[in-house]
């Protein structure tokens, strides 16, 4: 199953590869990683979507939680929880289609943000499958380039992750 | 007064009550190496390849529950090391890794001597630290102590570049640290000690399996405690011998690929199994499908990420083992109840049908050297209180069949990396730590040639270990698994040219003993013991067919062993 977790952890140089190196080393799946740092510049936060049996998952917080960088760990699978990611398409859109691409970028609330006379690059943001239902949407041919930032997430209502 | 970065690592090490530092030097070092020799808190022991430090300093840490401690310069230095120290991580031995760094202006150059430490050591250290900075030097060797050395212990290593070591800072030493990402939880969860009891008191067909958590943790004692109140039988793993006495009558000898019948047996038909201080290694479980099918389980254990990785298990108790022990005493001795004896002497009587089998039997009368015969009266003629340390093949499994620990830390084997080559180098550090004791070294012809520089370290320190190689002329455990497994195709186990172990002895001013007759055996042994000052080589020319049994082939259950 699909989960996301989401780590606090100590803004030191080489904690990121500790993470990436622990999935590598134990052979556990990364869908998407990323990684900013938080309101507090010593902190790091990290969100990784993986999947795994429930055994896998269980494995996965215990030995992260065993990091020596790793503040604390949240997966937001557990709970209600709101996931978002970003994305930029450039497509082709040349006269005749470019009607159609505003019009898609509409349903799928998104923004055109570059504008050149054969080109749009449009935004869009929003949980992992609507990004890939406008991929889906869009006509192959007509994609240049693709760009997603990976999937953040946070818990809803009192439930926090923080120190 | 502003002192160098190399100053304030000497005091560090001081401040930190460091005896004994291995290592070897190189450019990176050589301003540590300049403060370690104007001052003498600190005894430095200088071996002849870094492999051998990081496992002299994990034989110390290992007899004396101290962090063990080394110095190796960058680059060359340092992946020498790497071996040591993924042995030290794969037993939880407490060690701290200092290696030289080539100057922060370089790192990332190709500079001379250098190697990424860090990424290197990562997969294999419980934390590694790079000091980019000499006001964060002691600090930083402060947190690596108290890393190494709590919850799960393990190696840390510190990178130290030349210029932190030049570089000048006022010092002072934090008498604590505390780390906001590090707290490792001790005492046990109430709720699941009072299932644990629950279970424990309810058992009919019960069995305790402990691992080297009981001796990480000094908990001995209480281990001792809780088995005779409840008269429950326990078998150790290969890296838990000596926890509890193994003259025992309740001690049913080590588990797994080469455990005994009745040991595995025991696990095989247990109805409660409580897991102390072990991780369910695959050389334990055997076929983890066929692993106790019976068993409701209790799993102790200091580190959350081992319970349930291998085995699901019922009741899963996080803490350090000693604590979580006394607690269940505590809970056990304030309440009258105590486990149906009638089920518990029908279980005994089963076990001790199984114990009559003789599992270790093997052929007393062979006009040749049995390696058996040959640890057995190691056992007798240094009445089972040496240190013995082992390398790793058939001599390190019959070490462990054949010589009875009574107490813990006597018995040093590298158990999880399997490192061949450890053995004599970790001698050396017992032997340091323990001046006036017997330490014998266990190995064979195959294992002893990956470390036997150091020959020429315990002539320089005087280091009077027993070497008992149990030569055999074949790498003997891979011989094994070809005669058993491959049809007999020797491909590359024979052990071709070897030399004349004699006279190699010789050559570096020990004393050399050849033995090839059974009879020859016994005043051999005793009169290597009676040079206590000397080092002893002692090469046993032993029977080319020994094989070690019982032996539970891979994949197979704990149920399904070969047998002699």
């Amino acid at each position: 199953m699909r989960h996301i977790i989401s780590i606090l952890m100590e803004n030191e140089a080489g904690a990121l590869s500790r993470v990436a190196g622990l999935f590598s080393a134990r052979a556990y799946n990364i869908e998407s990683l990323t990684v900013a740092p938080t309101e507090d510049p010593s902190l790091s936060r990290m969100t990784i979507v993986t999947t795994g049996t429930e055994e896998i998952i269980e494995q996965i917080t215990k030995q992260l939680n065993k990091l020596v960088d790793v503040v604390r760990l949240m997966d937001m699978t557990d709970g209600p929880h709101i996931e978002r990611e970003m994305m930029m398409v450039k497509v082709r859109a040349e006269a005749g289609q470019r009607e159609e691409f505003k019009r898609l970028a509409d349903i799928f609330r998104g923004r055109i943000i570059d504008v050149t006379e054969s080109t749009y690059v449009i935004e869009l943001t929003g949980d992992s499958a609507k990004l890939d239902a406008f991929l889906q949407a869009v006509d192959t041919g007509k994609i240049i380039e693709v760009v997603r930032s990976g999937v953040s997430g946070i818990a809803r209502g009192e439930k926090a992750l923080n120190i | 007064m502003e002192l160098t970065g190399a100053e304030i690592f000497v005091r560090c090490l001081q401040d930190e009550g460091v005896e004994l530092l291995f290592g070897y030097p190189g450019g990176a070092v050589l301003h540590i190496y300049d403060a370690l020799y104007q001052q003498d808190k600190v005894q430095h022991i200088l071996v002849r390849h870094e492999q051998a430090a990081t496992h002299a300093a994990d034989g110390y840490a290992r007899a004396t529950g101290k962090p063990g401690c080394v110095l190796v310069t960058s680059g060359p230095g340092a992946t020498n090391a790497v071996t040591g120290i993924a042995t030290a991580y794969m037993d939880s031995i407490p060690m701290v890794v200092f290696t030289g760094q080539v100057p922060t202006s370089l790192i990332g150059n190709d500079a001379f001597q250098e190697v990424d430490n860090i990424g290197i050591t990562r997969p294999c250290v419980k934390h590694n630290f790079l000091v980019k900075d000499v006001r964060d030097l002691a600090v930083t060797i402060k947190k690596a102590f108290y890393v190494a050395t709590t919850g799960r212990p393990g190696p840390v290593v510190v990178d130290i570049p030349k210029d932190v070591t030049a570089a000048r800072c006022e010092y002072s030493y934090p008498k604590k640290v505390r780390m906001r990402s590090y707290n490792p939880t001790v005492k046990g969860h109430a709720g699941q000690i009072k299932r644990a009891v629950e279970l424990l008191l309810q058992a009919r067909r019960p069995m305790l399996y402990t691992g080297g958590g009981v001796i990480l943790d000094n908990a001995s004692e209480q281990l001792i405690e809780l088995t005779r109140l409840l008269n429950f039988p326990i078998t150790n793993t290969l890296m838990g011998l000596g926890a509890y006495p193994a003259t025992d009558r309740q001690f049913v000898g080590m588990l797994g690929m080469h455990g005994t019948y009745e040991a595995n047996m025991a696990m095989h038909n247990c109805d409660v199994l409580v897991a102390v201080g072990a991780r369910f290694d695959d050389r334990v479980t055997g076929n983890i499908e066929k692993f106790c099918p019976s068993a409701k389980i209790i799993h102790i254990d200091v580190d959350p990420a081992s319970i349930s990785k291998n085995v699901k298990v019922d009741v899963p108790i996080v803490g350090s083992v000693g604590n979580v022990l006394e607690q269940l005493l505590k809970l056990i001795k304030a309440g009258k109840a105590r486990p149906d004896p009638e089920a518990l002497a029908a279980w005994w009587e089963q076990i001790e049908e199984w114990r009559g089998l003789d599992c270790l039997k093997y052929d007393r009368g062979s006009e040749l050297v049995k390696p058996q015969y040959v640890l057995e009266t190691l056992y007798k003629v240094t009445n089972g209180d040496a240190f013995v340390t082992s390398d790793v093949g058939q001599h390190q499994m019959w070490a462990a069949q054949f010589y009875k620990f009574d107490k813990p830390r006597r018995w040093i084997n590298s158990g999880g990396l399997g490192t061949m080559g450890f053995g004599f180098p970790a001698a050396m550090g017992v032997q340091l730590a323990y001046p006036d004791e017997t330490v014998c070294c266990i190995t064979g012809e195959g294992s002893i040639q990956m470390c036997i520089q150091e020959l020429s370290t315990c002539l320089q320190y005087g280091l009077p270990v027993k070497i008992i190689n149990l030569n055999n002329r074949y790498l003997g455990m891979v011989r094994q698994w070809q005669e058993f497994f491959y049809q007999k195709r020797y491909a590359m186990s024979y052990m071709e040219s070897l030399p004349d172990f004699v006279k190699l002895a010789e050559s570096y001013g020990h004393v050399g003993m050849q033995i090839d007759k059974p009879q020859d055996v016994e005043g051999a042994l005793k009169e290597a013991m009676q040079l206590k000052d000397r080092l002893v080589f002692l090469d046993f020319i032993t029977d080319q067919s020994e094989n070690v049994y019982p032996m539970i082939p891979a994949g197979a259950g704990q149920n399904e062993m070969i047998l002699i």
